[in-house]
């Protein structure tokens, strides 16, 4: 299975997520520049996080309009799997890949900690093999997270079940002073109405190895494996 | 031609550096301030012949890449020569 791992200027966890899906769960990466106008024969993609661009005028905003993204949308319409993490959802959010955007944190800081994540949904190819309500310890890394979307949007969210993350207790439970950027609905993570198109601010491939903390991310790439084998792709080994 | 684009978070929306802003005049004893929204403000040098043309650019520019319609409204102003005189127009 190869994974093309796109890289803009200024990404830098494009490294985290080569080595999580090369020497965790054992599958091809590559990386794709952000100018190339092809994606290869890449089976998911994956836009990784970082600071494309500076986060000049909002994050993602110049990076959408990079070459790669035209193939990203027309693989992601196709029904290919992507998943944009971090940077990588705030350039989906952008690109209207997925619906809404993002506002400086509630608390105006840059974010570094580990957060517990509520999985809600188990019907995208990146959560099948997680349980619904299963929580998930996973570092989070940023300025600009606070989701936002006007109430039709969430109440649509709600109906289609788009939220597939969000910030809770340890425990599951919703809580306020747990959504630590003050996203909307204390969202985390939201698919597209096809849902084989993924963004969230965490960062399940920096929660992959115990050596780090937490193997809590790796269900993250191991239900995409999953969901790939079941398309007929080949899993390495 | 010269634009000026205004982009400000929707009103609707809470700005919490807006809001950081204002705590801090406060804090400097500006009791009377309120509701300080922080934006962008953005000087495009525009080729074109007519003010109605060069709006018409500054909308697309401001719609497609300076704002973000989801969270951000705009207002553009053009003039030739920085004049008084001039359009003004204004969406969210």
């Amino acid at each position: 299975m190869k994974f093309a791992v796109v890289v803009f200027p200024g990404s830098n966890c494009d490294h985290d997520a080569y080595y999580a899906i090369k020497h965790v769960i054992g599958q091809e990466a590559a990386f794709v520049w952000h100018k190339a106008t092809d994606l290869g024969d890449a089976d998911v993609v994956v836009l990784p996080g970082g600071f494309s661009y500076g986060d000049y005028l909002r994050s993602g905003a110049i990076a959408r309009f990079s070459p790669i993204m035209a193939r990203v949308a027309e693989f992601a319409a196709a029904g290919g799997p992507v998943i944009g993490i971090c940077n990588g959802f705030q350039v989906l959010l952008e690109a209207g890949l997925l619906p809404g955007g993002m506002r400086r944190n509630g608390r105006v800081k840059f974010i570094c900690e580990h957060v517990c994540l509520r999985v809600e949904q188990v019907d995208t190819p990146f959560t099948r093999h997680a349980m619904v309500g299963q929580v998930l310890r996973v570092p989070i890394a940023h300025g600009d997270g606070n989701y936002y979307a006007d109430p039709d949007t969430i109440r649509a969210l709600e109906a289609n079940r788009q939220i597939v993350f969000r910030y809770t207790a340890p425990d599951g439970a919703r809580d306020d002073t747990w959504n630590v950027n003050g996203s909307t609905a204390a969202i985390a993570g939201i698919c597209n109405d096809a849902r084989n198109v993924v963004g969230l601010m965490p960062h399940p491939e920096r929660a992959c190895e115990a050596a780090v903390g937490s193997i809590d991310g790796r269900v993250i790439l191991e239900s995409v494996v999953a969901e790939l084998a079941d398309r007929g792709v080949a899993e390495v080994n | 031609m010269k634009a000026r684009i205004f982009v400000t978070l929707k009103p609707s929306i809470l700005d919490p550096q807006g809001q950081t802003i204002t705590d801090a005049l406060h804090t400097l004893g500006y009791g009377t301030v309120q509701n300080v929204r922080q934006g962008k403000y953005f000087e495009l040098e525009v080729d074109a012949t007519t003010i109605q043309q060069a709006t018409t650019l500054a909308d697309e520019v401001a719609d497609k890449l300076l704002a973000n319609p989801v969270i951000e409204s705009y207002r553009v102003e053009v003039d030739d020569q920085g004049l008084a005189a001039g359009s003004q127009r204004s969406r969210s």
